[in-house]
């Protein structure tokens, strides 16, 4: 590759060849998206983490290449969000054309007001690259490479693993192990489970190029272009000048063949004309599959990102969905860990995420059946819609080119304490129990955003009087703590405090003075408030943290 | 909930028929059945209600055995 070239990072002699018998906390498997946000989280929060991979580099090929809005702001509380969108190419605007026509346009992000865009597009080694600096600042996490697991033995208070190295194996045991080794995962087979789902019979080229061209930052998707009959094409505009180039070629077209230059160049050549200059940077063809497995937690091994589901790329699911995996996860993770809650703390893991992934495994299977329509029929409405849709408006909300990552709302979440006071805002959009907290401008100690005054611990947003000093000290008191935010007011004793300078929090929060939000470490809503009442707030933590 | 109106409701049904079969005229097999596609999505869409559209779609498919789950096709 021209633009990239892949770190070699260097095999560490790891320390059981010499202190046999150890024992270590969490054990994570694999070093990509997900094991690296896990690592960093956990090392954040002061538990050390090993990693195991089986590599020495990040990810050969751009691979996943959009991050959503949600997974940034994620990766704002791991300290590593600055640096991908700062590399990255943000967007909000998507285009969809049918043969030349232009037939629906959207815009994912369509106010103001937020930190990040609706996505970020990164080549996937550089998006790696930057979850490894942050987590070799972490004391507590361990990454090591050329560590290949080749045994998983759980028990009921933990799992013996067996790592290959090029100097040999070693045993290392561990209270928990998180296995984010990838959608082949070599723990899951280790263990026996299988997982449900379908193959979809389709094949799709994608090419990484080179070019200089000043064509729009948007999301490009092309029904049955002049350039490519009959199929779909995707353009995707990523770093450094490298673009994403995703061509539909049916399920008779032969992956070996359809991987050579020779066969690449021309179809790149009609799609963007005799005069672009550009240069094929990597190329790859894949099939896809939607599965989950039934349960991503099996006793002391946890299930994380493509290793316990997979979704069409159409979307954006992928990795966005591992991200929020490990947000959801390692919270409930350290409050176990150190005795703060109980152990089904953790199946409240597997319901949130289960959930999640069915609700990306349905939107992605709607996308796949539009752009790879299985029968003749599926094709005739597919078509009727594409030929509706250029007059006529309804049609256009049918056009499904991928319906792209938006946050889960863990609307059903055992942990959410239902709504007391009756006139919360509920509707699309609404902070209701379960929905991730939203960001806006603020002016304060930590900068001018909302999010980053939130989560890591449970978080309590105060607006205005809400709560007194003592309130904030009792809270802050409590076995498991929780920070009081507040905004606007008089400054209590012991909280921090913003300002709303365009009125977007109390609106977006549909808060009134006095209205509290309870927050998880995840960011995400657990209760709210009309008034601050001290027994009702530490009722729903204790009900958030299954300690009721 | 909203029920399909299965009782006559088109004030002169045989003009209505004579239109639906001339719309077809002229067209081949395939591009009839594109036409009917079309169709059925405007007046899908007209009728909007989730709940007589559901209704409609069982008693278009009667007879002809259940719809198999999206799982097993």
């Amino acid at each position: 590759m021209k633009t990239y070239t892949n770190p070699v990072f260097p095999y560490v002699r790891p320390a059981e060849f010499d202190e046999p018998g150890g024992r270590r906390p969490v054990v994570i498997v694999g070093a990509g998206p997900v094991g690296l946000a896990a690592a960093i989280d956990l090392g954040q929060r002061g538990i050390p983490a090993v990693v195991l991979d089986d590599d020495r580099t990040v990810s050969v090929g751009s691979r996943a290449i959009c991050y959503a809005k949600r997974a940034l702001e994620i990766l704002d509380r791991l300290g590593c969000g600055q640096p991908i969108v700062d590399k990255g190419i943000g967007w909000n605007v998507g285009k969809v054309f049918c043969r030349d026509k232009l037939v629906f346009s959207f815009d994912l992000l369509p106010e103001p007001g937020h930190r990040r865009p609706a996505f970020v597009n990164l080549q996937q080694y550089w998006f790696e690259e930057y979850l490894v600096k942050r987590a070799r600042e972490l004391d507590g996490v361990d990454l090591r490479w050329q560590n290949k697991v080749v045994g998983v033995v759980p028990h009921a208070s933990g799992v013996d693993v067996t790592v290959a190295t090029p100097e040999g194996e070693y045993r290392i045991a561990c209270d928990w192990l998180v296995a984010a080794d990838g959608s082949r995962s070599p723990v899951r087979h280790m263990l026996g489970v299988e997982w449900d789902g379908q193959v979809f019979r389709d094949r799709f080229l994608i090419a990484d190029i080179h070019m200089k061209s000043d064509f729009p930052t948007e999301r490009w998707f092309w029904f049955d272009p002049p350039f490519h009959p009959n199929q779909s094409a995707l353009l995707h505009r990523q770093a450094d000048d490298v673009w994403r180039v995703d061509f539909q070629l049916g399920w008779e077209a032969d992956p070996d063949e359809e991987r050579k230059p020779e066969r690449i160049l021309p179809r790149l050549r009609a799609m963007l004309g005799d005069k672009a200059e550009f240069e094929i940077e990597w190329a790859s063809v894949y099939t896809f599959q939607c599965r989950r497995m039934q349960r991503f937690r099996h006793g002391r091994v946890i299930f994380a990102g493509d290793a316990a589901h997979v979704v069409s790329p159409f979307g954006a699911r992928g990795a966005n969905s591992g991200i929020q995996d490990t947000d959801n996860l390692i919270w409930k993770l350290e409050l176990v860990m150190t005795g703060r809650a109980p152990d089904r703390l953790l199946d409240t893991y597997d319901a949130e995420r289960t959930v999640a992934a069915d609700e990306n495994i349905l939107n992605s299977t709607r996308s796949t059946d539009f752009i790879t329509p299985k029968s003749r029929v599926s094709r005739m409405f597919r078509d009727a819609v594409l030929s509706l849709a250029n007059k006529h408006p309804f049609a256009r909300r049918l056009v499904n080119s991928g319906r792209l990552s938006v946050p889960s709302i863990l609307v059903d979440s055992p942990l959410n304490t239902p709504d007391r006071d009756p006139d919360f805002a509920c509707g699309s959009g609404a902070m209701i129990p379960g929905a991730p907290a939203a960001d806006a401008p603020v002016m304060g100690p930590a900068g001018d955003w909302l999010l980053s005054y939130l989560g890591g611990d449970f978080t309590l947003l105060a607006f205005g009087d809400a709560v007194d000093p003592s309130g904030v000290a009792s809270l802050a008191r409590d076995r498991i703590p929780c920070n009081v935010v507040q905004v606007g007011g008089t400054p209590a004793s012991g909280a921090t405090r913003v300002d709303d300078v365009q009125r977007l929090a109390a609106g977006r929060y549909d808060a009134r003075p006095g209205t509290v939000y309870l927050l998880r470490p995840d960011q995400h809503v657990c209760a709210r408030w009309r008034e601050f009442d001290l027994p009702s707030v530490r009722g729903a933590l204790a009900h958030a943290t299954a300690n009721d | 909930m909203a029920t399909l109106n299965v009782e006559p409701n088109i004030p002169s049904p045989d003009d209505f028929y004579e239109r639906l079969i001339a719309m077809h005229r002229g067209l081949s097999d395939g591009d009839s059945a594109l036409v009917n596609a079309k169709l059925v999505l405007l007046l899908a869409n007209h009728i909007g209600d989730p709940d007589v559209l559901a209704q409609a779609m069982a008693a278009a498919r009667e007879g002809m055995g259940p719809a198999r789950d999206r799982g097993a096709g």
